[in-house]
């Protein structure tokens, strides 16, 4: 089970969105708390990781629609799960065993889903390490520029664990994503290498994935998209990609630059559209998948999926609309200065 | 096609930097470097780093493609240093743009600086000095960041100082980071040490070539990666003698530069260009660096011996007039490039008689002068007086040329006429760009400015000069078939007028996009106010330099519509941000903010009565009064350079151009002294005043005996608790019986500017027209000034005790206050009306008033004089319908019209 050797022959499709999809169970904070954490001294209702410890199923379940829409990766529920982002409900303490967690409810979900259905398809899991809630390159305090909230050795110590819990419960592709700050990504890194260095391991492979937050084309930090794919490309990707945001309408132009700059495979996971008023997301799954459609036709894209607001149908829509299309072909990489007359 | 992607170094910082083959020498900005800068240092130990990060503006302004940090130094923190710096320049857009060469000999502090960028960093340096292990180490966690390094040519046994052992310690460092580490070749810069020549040790000599030549054969064995190096150590031996020193880099980069050097730790602003240096200097650097006869030191003892005499000269300014011995073509050049005028009727003339055609001169030589000068322009080598000059010395040759042009014309006319070919009178010209200062507004320096930069580069400018109406600009744009329409302003109502102007290329179908500039303008009333009114482009441009990028770009068919569509989105987004924005803060209502004033207590004061009630008027005979008044900052600012005066004139980067527009300035004032260019004229009066609510009411003071009503605004901006919602009513005394409580108005004006105006057009000479614009109104200011002065301490004589000099009164540290109508304190302009019939300014010292309420002449100032010690200078800033309703009132001005006049303050 070879994810580069797949990815050369076909597009592959990513899942959708967890939060949106553990939305619809209407969970309250008992269920939040399960048996294990009846007594926990803070509220803990919005935790979603918390889930692949309390509510397995439930998790088990989302993962196992996914892949039954089509999806080709499952993206662990851990989005928030490093000590620096769970200290938010006080549970640090529980970094690791959530990765653990979660990387065993999406293996479990694929163990099902073979078993089920019979097909031998391989399916793989993508450990999601998310951007956290503090970042290293910009100031939380506008009239101290230079504060930082977090340091770097920290935000690499809590990537570190985490990269040990999601590598300790099986999972096959690392996904540093969400990323609005490089450094912070370059952090996630950082870990990564010198972990499977200490581990004396071969390392897993990585997958990034930005966000451009504004429609200059620039990420949160400041970076321009081509600024922004220079400062990772050490960590010799995968694919390099796109999620979230404003939607696919205005992730085109800039999932068209990526796809002839990137030497790597490219993805993009776009939300479905903008969240109206209500906080909620309309963009139809025909919607979202006319627009990947396009991408997969121009040759822009070899990951494809959706991020927040889309939903197991918005995926079926996309795997469907993808399938017949020719990956992207990687660009020419020569390695010699071309003669100059 | 699938795109081919090449070996380049990649770098990036909020932008990206790829170094093609066909990317120039890259400099590495080296002034935030401790142990290069003593001023850099000095403020770095002294904490400012505020001031710090602006030693890395100047660096990037200058044309810096990387900012080389370096923060070794053994009485600072180094860790901490470069911690604090890299992350507040983190906050800077426009330095964070590049990237960062993390510059020191420890470890330790590399890795700190590493941890602060999110960028692609170069790491400088690493090398193996203390073995293969060590350096692997190292280079490994370089790697792990994702950083370039600069690998210096040091190994176990020592710093490598002959060609074979630079290049053989690159070639070891090559084999073990690309084969063990697992570099990529092009993420390797090797620093193979440059070396201080002419020491007067012979074995030294040779530094120079042995630099050079392992320059050229690690580019053959390893044509991937890049060579670097820290240019001022060459010339160490002749510290304190710039001149020089400066020479010798230029001659030495420009041959390491073809031996394939790509990039040098440089200060950008200082390297003087390989062609400029005087040749007698230029071949004895050749001979020192290149060691040509040099036996016994014999090169080396000339360059001493030169350097000597450039020092006994010391700043005695010499002519160095070798370069009138060169072709005709070169001597243009040189005259565009150092803007010299004195040979350019002759040489030009030279030309004309050498080529077949007229306009061959200009498309030729001329032009390729013009590009050279844009060049250097555009790199940050050259600052816009220099340009301005450059411009004065193509208008005249131009003007040579420009009746044989036109002769000929006539004859292609004639022929055509004869065979019926019309090609012959058709010749597509250059891309015309049309320039007004809109109706209402009489201030055009900047405009001419950017007119100049703009001619220098090629366009065809048609100026319509100041206060063109809407209809009169637009159709000259359409009879003209210009490309490109330019708009600029200096007072408020002038913005309305701009909004105006777009609304009606939109109705006539214009196709043109419309360029928005001057002192009050901005990007963000652009995109708020000017951008949604018209859909072909509209595109603020900050000042002159960027005029040039701008209309090139808009001109270019390729890059029209991607620059176009940026600059919408970025308006669309501003605007967004803008109106999100709006409700953000909360207001009083204006019953509320009245109860809030400032508070005077009037029990304790005791007003002074002035000299005189009623008004006067002067003129001065010569400006001889005012030089010392003036303030030369907004002065340098009007030419782009920004920094405060008179450091200035010893800035490192602009230094030297400051000094010689400061001197070029003097010059000037003494001519307008001696010769009596200028009158300066004034007004002034003192009334009995007293407030009511935010009117004060001036008894009996107009004409006819009448009471004056001035009319003032209150902030309404919700304060924080104690802190008043100010009006300048507040600092005139409420009617009682007792106390009277006074307030003042005048006018200062400088005349006499026109017919010199016209003789500089006459002579083509731009420089020396801005340069009278500029100081005239800085002479005005400077007579607003000087008047105040005399007004405090004896005519009104409410502080006769002062003492203060030209740097206070710049700040302001007087007591007392003058706000002029139209701005912050007080932003109606229309009251305007009413201060000059009080001190009837149009007949006393013909000063006139516009439709939108600018002086004419332009350099002229008004406002009101408080005298009360607690008054202070402060800006309304937004208010509400509801004062905006009670303000109409109590003026008498339908709600619309006052609406109009009061727009910036309502949005």
């Amino acid at each position: 089970m070879d994810i580069q050797k797949e990815l050369e022959n076909r597009i592959l499709v990513i899942d959708g969105a967890m939060g949106t999809m553990i939305q619809r169970h209407k969970l309250e904070e008992a269920d939040y708390r399960g048996t294990r954490f009846a007594n926990w001294h803070s509220d803990v209702k919005g935790n979603n990781d918390l889930l692949c410890i309390t509510q397995p199923e439930i998790i088990i379940g989302i993962h196992l629609q996914y892949l039954e829409a089509g999806a080709d990766i499952i993206e662990t529920n851990t989005f928030s799960s490093t000590t620096i982002a769970q200290a938010d409900y006080d549970m640090q303490s529980l970094a690791h065993e959530l990765n653990v967690a979660a990387a065993k409810c999406a293996k479990e979900a694929i163990k099902r889903y073979h078993e089920k259905t019979g097909n031998k398809e391989p399916k793989f899991v993508a450990g999601a390490i998310g951007p956290l809630n503090k970042t290293l390159s910009l100031s939380p305090d506008v009239n101290n520029p230079g504060f930082r909230a977090v340091t770097f050795d920290e935000v690499v110590e809590a990537y570190t664990e985490q990269i040990d819990g999601l590598v300790t419960g099986g999972v096959d592709i690392l996904l540093i994503e969400t990323i609005f700050d490089t450094l912070n990504a370059k952090a996630a890194i950082f870990a990564a290498k010198q972990y499977f260095k200490k581990k004396k391991q071969n390392p897993l492979p990585i997958m990034i994935s930005g966000t451009i937050t504004d429609a200059s084309g620039r990420t949160l930090s400041g970076q321009t998209l081509e600024a922004f794919y220079i400062s990772v490309m050490h960590a010799q990707p995968l694919s390099v990609g796109l999620n979230c945001a404003l939607g696919a309408k205005e992730m085109r132009g800039h999932i068209e630059e990526l796809s002839q700059i990137a030497t790597c495979f490219t993805s993009a996971y776009p939300n479905a559209g903008l969240p109206n008023a209500m906080g909620e997301y309309d963009e139809q799954p025909h919607e979202t998948a006319h627009f990947l459609e396009d991408w997969a036709k121009e040759g822009f894209v070899n990951i494809v999926g959706g991020c927040c607001g889309t939903t197991p149908d918005h995926i079926k829509h996309i795997a469907d609309h993808v399938k017949k299309i020719a990956p992207r072909k990687r660009p020419q990489v020569v390695t010699q200065l071309e003669e100059t007359n | 096609m699938v795109p081919v992607i090449h070996p380049f170094m990649r770098l990036s910082g909020l932008e990206p930097l790829v170094v093609r083959p066909e990317t120039n020498f890259i400099n590495v900005g080296e002034r935030t470097n401790v142990t290069g800068s003593k001023k850099f240092a000095r403020l770095i130990k002294e904490n400012k780093y505020e001031e710090a990060l602006s030693v890395a503006r100047q660096q990037v302004e200058n044309g810096a493609q990387v900012l080389d940090v370096n923060m070794d130094d053994a009485l600072l923190d180094g860790v901490q240093a470069m911690v604090t710096f890299l992350n507040l320049l983190q906050s800077e857009p426009d330095i964070a743009r590049i990237p960062i060469m993390i510059d020191s000999s420890k470890f330790e502090i590399i890795e700190a600086g590493l941890k602060c960028v999110q960028g692609k960093c170069i790491v400088n340096s690493i090398s193996m000095k203390e073995g293969e292990e060590k350096f692997i180490e190292q280079a490994s966690i370089c790697q792990d960041f994702g950083a370039a390094v600069v690998v210096m040519a040091f190994d176990e046994v020592g710093q490598a100082d002959t060609k074979e052992r630079k290049v053989e310690i690159c070639h070891r460092a090559y084999k073990i980071l690309t084969e063990q580490v697992g570099f990529a070749p092009q993420d390797i810069i090797f620093d193979p040490n440059i070396f201080a020549v002419a020491t007067g040790l012979e074995e030294h000599n040779n530094y120079g070539v042995d630099f050079i030549e392992a320059t050229r054969e690690i580019k053959r064995l390893m044509p991937l990666c890049k060579i670097s190096g820290g240019v001022s150590n060459l010339s160490f031996s002749f510290r304190g003698n710039d001149h020089v020193r400066e020479a010798m880099h230029s001659v030495f980069l420009f041959h390491a530069i073809k031996a394939g050097m790509d990039m040098g730790i440089v200060n950008a602003g200082q390297l003087v260009v390989y062609d400029e240096i005087e040749p007698a200097l230029r071949d004895l650097c050749e001979d020192v660096i290149l060691n040509r006869n040099n036996d016994n030191n014999e090169a080396t003892e000339k360059l001493i011996a030169f350097a000597e005499t450039v020092k006994a000269k010391g700043k005695e300014e010499k002519k160095d007039e070798a370069w009138r011995g060169e072709p005709v073509e070169k001597r243009l050049a040189h005259a565009l490039i150092n803007g010299i005028t004195d040979y350019i009727d002759a040489d030009t003339e030279e030309a004309r008689q050498k080529y077949p055609r007229p306009l061959e001169v200009i498309e030729g030589p001329l032009m390729d002068g013009m590009n050279i000068v844009g060049d250097l322009f555009g790199s940050g080598k050259m600052f816009l007086p220099q340009v301005v000059k450059s411009a004065r010395v193509m208008k005249k040759a131009v003007a040579v040329l420009t009746p044989y042009i036109e002769k000929e014309k006539e004859e292609n006319r004639l022929l055509a006429e004869q065979s019926g070919d019309i090609s012959l009178n058709n010749q597509a010209g250059a891309a015309k760009i049309l320039l007004a200062t809109v109706k209402g507004d009489v201030h055009d320096i900047g405009k001419n400015i950017v007119g100049v930069v703009l001619g220098c580069n090629g366009y065809d400018i048609i100026d319509m000069g100041v206060m063109v109406p809407a209809d009169k600009i637009l159709d000259t744009a359409e009879k003209e078939q210009v490309d490109i329409i330019g708009l600029s302003g200096l007072i408020t109502p002038s913005l309305d007028e701009m909004v105006h102007i777009a609304k009606e290329m939109k109705r006539r179908n214009m196709h043109q996009p419309l360029l928005i500039g001057g002192a009050t303008t901005s990007r963000m009333h652009t995109a708020v106010k000017i951008a949604p009114e018209y859909d072909n482009g509209v595109i603020h441009v900050l000042d002159a330099s960027r005029s040039v990028t701008v209309a090139g770009s808009l001109l270019s068919d390729e890059q029209k519509t991607s620059f176009l569509s940026e600059v919408q989105k970025e308006y669309i987004q501003l605007k967004a941000g803008f109106d999100k924005k709006k409700t953000a803060k909360n207001y009083l209502s204006y019953e509320a903010a009245l109860a809030n004033p400032f508070k005077i207590n009037w029990e304790k004061f005791e007003p002074v009565q002035p000299t005189f009630l009623g008004t006067r008027s002067e003129e001065l005979a010569d400006i001889t009064a005012l030089r010392n008044y003036i303030d030369w900052k907004p002065f340098f600012i009007a030419w782009e350079m920004h920094g405060p005066f008179p450091q200035i004139l010893s800035d490192e980067v602009v230094g030297k151009q400051a000094t010689q527009l400061y001197e070029d300035a003097q010059r000037m004032l003494d001519k307008i002294e001696q010769e009596k260019w200028l009158q300066p004229k004034a007004c002034y009066g003192f009334f009995s005043a007293y407030s009511e609510g935010d009117t004060i009411v001036l008894p009996n003071a107009s004409n006819n005996n009448e009471d004056v009503h001035l009319e003032f605004l209150r902030q309404q901006i919700q304060k924080a608790a104690g802190q008043p919602n100010v009006s300048l009513a507040d600092f005139i005394q409420p009617k009682n019986e007792k106390e009277k409580d006074y307030i003042g108005a005048f006018v200062v004006t400088i005349h006499g500017i026109e017919e010199h105006i016209k003789r500089f057009e006459a002579d083509h000479d731009d420089y020396g027209k801005i340069m009278l614009q500029a100081l005239a109104d800085r002479l005005a200011e400077a007579y607003a000034e000087y008047l105040h002065e005399r007004v405090r301490k004896s005519e009104w004589g409410y502080a006769s005790e002062e003492h203060l000099s030209n740097e206070e009164l710049i700040q302001e540290k007087y007591l007392g206050i003058r706000p002029a109508p139209g701005y912050p304190a007080c932003p109606d302009h229309t009251e305007k009306y009413k201060l000059f019939q009080l001190l009837d300014a149009t007949n006393t010292i013909g000063v006139g008033l516009t439709e939108s309420l600018a002086m004419y002449p332009a350099s002229s100032v008004s406002g009101w004089y408080f005298a009360n010690p607690q008054s202070q200078y402060f800006g309304v800033g937004k208010i509400q319908q509801d004062q905006l309703e009670q303000y109409a009132k109590r003026k008498g001005m339908p709600i619309d019209l006052a609406e109009k006049w009061l727009r910036p303050n309502l949005e």
